[in-house]
């Protein structure tokens, strides 16, 4: 059996986030996920939102981890090469009742200790965005809000993790975890491994991960939200906006991405299915007509998909990062609900530190190297750059999504970093997502992941398990 | 500039090869260059592994790589060069194009005419915004053709397909005779985007269901698609019915839902586009709004028979060779409207001047029953003819009298 010191169970941002902050000391850490890949949970589809932090209730663990984790977003993006756009984030009033929130807002902000907040005019916040509909009474803005890439954050810390020594335990569903003298047992798929420590950032599932030691002091509840995303082509916001939560609902948002689309979204849908993310009529009915009201010149024909998340909400109210009352070595980092990917950085430092108060004694580890880079974008670079890397590498002269204009070079490098799906390869590299969703190159990207890894092309899938891409060989066999 | 041409043509499907050996029946002495991003040319008709293509061209049923061979035999003995993977990233109002080349790096190419010819893509699920899960198993017909006519893997084996495109049609005998079994063709609208000789051969020939007024309303699976929900759609709204809804099981959905030029490069240069056609605004030698930029085939509008493509490219390439060699066509500009049921025709805009007959090739926007086509003039009727049936899936051409055009014409039906 394999020994560990930490195994940290979920691959989604906390998870990845957590292994990353424990790779700078001397000792063995698993990063385990049942998926065949990284973010593959609520890390993978959600607002891609750095909150300010005014939204959370004052005095909460999320209020402090979301004001502290916005803070060292700056740092981490710029060691893990991760795109942050610190666009500021505006919540827009569209009557009274509605600048009665944002005021409320304000204030909740001042509490949490949020910096670089105002509140604009109804003129003033359409100056700043000239999106923002006419009837806009007044806004907050919030300088320190802006947007990232959710799942680009979280593979870059389990990268960063991997290129410091903690192993990928991918496609490993944990079953049962059996606490020993030494630690736990922990049943990752095929595996039996030793662990020392585990710490449970198993999302929607960590209250199952949790009793699997008999601690059942919580539950997680799943929170759909569905998404419409734009087209590059559409006109974009320049900043986060969002409306107030109103007698109405919670609100919308209407948001650019790093990548230059733009979103209206998300829905908040109480369900039972911990699975389900099926995208429903009547929610994208909902996002059409709410999105009308903050930026009436938002497009439809834009939209090129169209998907939803599960926001993991925990029956506490409130993120669960404590010991387990059943086994103090099992520390949980759990409902990691809405700012969670925010937080993310901060929840990593307070569970290290919780490690440490258990009783693990850590030595820093001299080779540790908080650098990891993305995958070189030939879209991004210079003439000279492109040139250069052509002479370097002529599949950089190969482009393979012509949406996208990515070169089999990323995607030959995207399999080299442990992509084995179509999927895994469109969120490293964007091959797929733009205006024609892979119509075109997903047969050519799925030919490169087979030669590449040696997987028959009928034993690719889409994002792992049962999601094959094709059935069998033709009767005709290559044509 | 390390490289210079007369005419640069970008795209080496059919609308490339015809529009390079039209460009070089014209003038003999051009340096002509073609630009083709796939290792080999033939554009989309590589996959396009059936028969039907050329009756109108050749007088002779071709498959689709045999009709785009005929083409490619000539390229040599017309000296074209040929650059295959070659991608074009763009091109400028002064005609200097960019592209990548596996052969020769990062290569700069200042062309005296550009001829674009970079064809079409499909539409997307996206584009409907289709509920329910995102398992594996959708694709664009196109996309599935490629897998089974390419790579050789047969993408499922229980399938519906959403749409009447011709591209779908014709997936749905291959899969068929692939040993798929395809449950239905749902089509949203009261008649077919596709042809009728398709709808013919490939549904009514193998037993495969149409349904009109019907859409998808659901997919269904987690990981592999098992089943989507069918709809009946109010024909007034094109809103799903409530209570119609027919579960089918299946592992695999086909879009055929239509096809868009492929205008990213045209965009980023600058040129004047159609919203309507999604390609730009050209007159009748399908000169851009750019001086020297031509356009042909399915960039510039989607045609449904190739045939067509060719002819309209032939048009194209001998029209920049004559800009190359210093022939500018100028005089008074028409425009061409479409109006009361035309969807669009095509050129947009005409240059007066010359006294032959002119081609003029339109859509109309819903089925028609007996309508009759009109070209009018001013309060002249240019052209009138009565037409037994018309739908959106054909394209219709007429021929006009050009020395009859003196001023802004406007094509519509009388229905
Ligand atoms: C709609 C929506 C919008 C949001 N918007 C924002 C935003 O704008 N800003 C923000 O800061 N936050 C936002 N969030 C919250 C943020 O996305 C989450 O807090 C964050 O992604 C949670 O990360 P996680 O790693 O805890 O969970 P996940 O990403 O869900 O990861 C948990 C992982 O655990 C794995 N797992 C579960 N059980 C097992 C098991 N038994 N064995 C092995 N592996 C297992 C799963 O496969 C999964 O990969 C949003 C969330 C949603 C859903
Ligand atoms: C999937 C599909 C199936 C079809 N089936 C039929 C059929 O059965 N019968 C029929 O009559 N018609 C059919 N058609 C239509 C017919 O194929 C087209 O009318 C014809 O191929 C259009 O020719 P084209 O040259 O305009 O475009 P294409 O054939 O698409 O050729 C465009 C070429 O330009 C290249 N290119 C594009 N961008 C760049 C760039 N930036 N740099 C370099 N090169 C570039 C492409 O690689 C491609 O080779 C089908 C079309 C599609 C999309």
């Amino acid at each position: 059996m394999r020994e560990y010191d930490v195994a940290v169970i979920g691959a989604g941002v906390t998870g990845s986030a957590i292994a990353r902050q424990l790779s700078r000391w001397k000792m063995k850490v698993a990063l385990i996920d049942g998926a065949e890949d990284v973010a593959m949970g609520a890390s993978r589809a959600n607002s891609a939102i750095v909150h300010a932090g005014y939204d959370c209730p004052p005095g909460s663990l999320e209020a402090e981890l979301n004001v502290k984790g916005n803070a060292l977003y700056t740092r981490w993006c710029a060691e893990l090469d991760v795109p942050l756009q610190r666009t500021g984030t505006l919540v827009a009033a569209f009557d009274e009742e509605e600048a009665e929130n944002v005021r409320a807002l304000y204030e909740r902000g001042l509490k949490n200790g949020v910096p670089e907040m105002k509140i604009l005019s109804g003129e003033e916040a359409r100056a700043l965005e000239p999106m923002l509909a006419e009837n806009c009474v007044c806004a907050l803005l919030a300088g320190t809000g802006g947007i990232t890439c959710p799942y680009e954050m979280t593979i870059a810390c389990a990268e960063n993790a991997r290129k410091n020594g903690v192993d990928w335990l991918l496609g490993r569903k944990v079953s049962a975890i059996r606490g020993t003298e030494a630690g736990f047992v922990v049943t990752a798929g095929y595996e039996d491994i030793i662990a020392r420590r585990v710490v449970n950032a198993a999302g929607l599932f960590s209250d199952d991960v949790a009793r699997m030691i008999g601690d059942d002091s919580f539950t997680v509840r799943p929170r759909k939200g569905e998404y419409l995303l734009m087209d590059r082509s559409a006109k974009a916001p320049k900043y986060v906006i969002f409306q107030t939560p109103s007698r109405l609902g919670k609100g919308i948002l209407v948001s650019p991405t790093v990548d230059g689309n733009s979103f209206v979204g998300p829905t908040a849908v109480d369900q039972t299915d911990k699975t389900d993310t099926s995208v429903s009529q009547e929610g994208i009915d909902q996002l059409r007509r709410m999105a009308k009201k903050s930026a009436p010149e938002m497009d439809f024909r834009n939209v090129i998909t169209s998907f939803a998340g599960l926001r993991a909400q925990p029956s506490t109210g409130d993120f669960i990062i404590r010991p387990s009352e059943a086994d103090g070595r099992m520390i949980h980092a759990a409902g990691i609900c809405s700012p969670g990917l925010t937080s993310a950085p901060a929840v990593a430092e307070l569970v290290e530190k919780l490690l440490m108060e258990s009783g693990l004694t850590l030595t820093e580890d001299p080779a540790y190297d908080p650098h990891r880079s993305h995958i070189r974008r030939f879209r991004d670079m210079t003439r000279e750059q492109k040139e250069a890397a052509i002479a370097e590498n002529p599949l950089y002269a190969r482009v393979i999504c012509r949406c996208e204009t990515i070169t089999e070079a990323e995607i030959v490098e995207a399999v080299s970093r442990g992509a084995r799906t179509l999927d895994g390869v469109k969120r490293r590299t964007r091959a797929g997502m733009g205006r024609c969703q892979g119509g075109f190159c997903s047969p050519r990207v799925m030919e490169i992941i087979s030669r590449e890894t040696g997987i028959p092309m009928e034993k690719l899938t889409k994002f792992g398990a049962g999601s094959y891409l094709v059935a069998e060989k033709t009767r005709s066999g290559e044509v | 500039m390390e490289y210079r041409y007369d005419i640069v043509i970008i795209g080496g499907g059919p609308a490339g090869l015809a529009a390079a050996l039209s460009a070089r029946e014209t003038a003999p002495e051009a340096k002509i260059l073609m630009l083709e991003r796939d290792k080999k040319l033939g554009g989309i008709l590589q996959q396009c592994i059936h028969n039907g293509f050329g009756l109108h061209y050749f007088g002779q049923e071709l498959t689709g790589p045999e009709y785009a061979q005929r083409f490619i035999d000539q390229l040599e003995a017309a000296k074209i060069e040929v650059w295959t993977d070659t991608m074009v990233l763009d091109f400028s109002s002064e005609k200097v194009v960019d592209c990548v080349c596996a052969a020769r790096g990062y290569v700069q190419v200042q062309a005296g005419a550009i001829v674009l010819a970079m064809g079409c893509r499909e539409r997307t699920r996206g584009a409907l915004s289709i509920p329910g899960t995102r398992p594996a198993g959708i694709y664009t017909a196109g996309c599935a053709q490629r897998l089974n006519n390419i790579e050789g893997y047969l993408p499922g084996k229980k399938v519906v397909i959403l749409g009447s495109g011709d591209i779908g049609l014709i997936m749905a005998r291959r899969m068929t005779w692939e040993g798929a079994q395809v449950k239905l063709v749902a089509e949203i609208m009261p008649y077919s985007s596709g042809l009728n000789r398709n709808i013919v051969q490939c549904l009514v020939d193998n037993d495969i269901p149409l349904k009109f007024n019907h859409t998808v309303t659901a997919v269904h699976g987690q990981e592999r698609v098992t089943g989507v929900t069918v709809s009946e759609v109010d024909p007034a709204t094109r809103r799903p019915i409530a209570g119609t809804e027919e579960f089918y099981e299946c592992d695999t959905l086909l879009l055929s839902v239509g096809l868009i030029p492929e205008n990213e490069l045209t965009r980023g240069a600058g040129v004047e586009m159609d919203r309507i056609t999604n390609g730009a605004v050209v007159d009748q030698f399908r000169q851009t709004s750019m001086e020297g930029v031509f356009a042909c085939g399915n960039v510039l509008h989607v045609h449904d028979l190739v045939d067509n493509v060719s002819n309209e490219s032939a048009i194209a390439g001998a029209a920049a060779a004559r800009y190359a060699m210093g022939q500018k066509a100028a005089g008074q500009v028409y425009a061409v409207k479409a109006e009361n049921g035309v969807r669009y025709a095509l050129p947009q805009r005409i240059v007066a001047g010359d006294a032959g007959k002119l081609d003029v090739y339109f859509r109309v926007d819903a089925a028609y029953r007996n309508p009759s086509v009109q070209v009018l003039c001013g309060d002249k009727v240019l052209y009138s003819r009565k037409k037994q049936i018309m739908t959106p899936g054909e394209m219709e051409k007429m021929t006009l009298d050009q020395g009859l055009i003196t001023g802004d014409i406007t094509v519509r039906l009388d229905k």
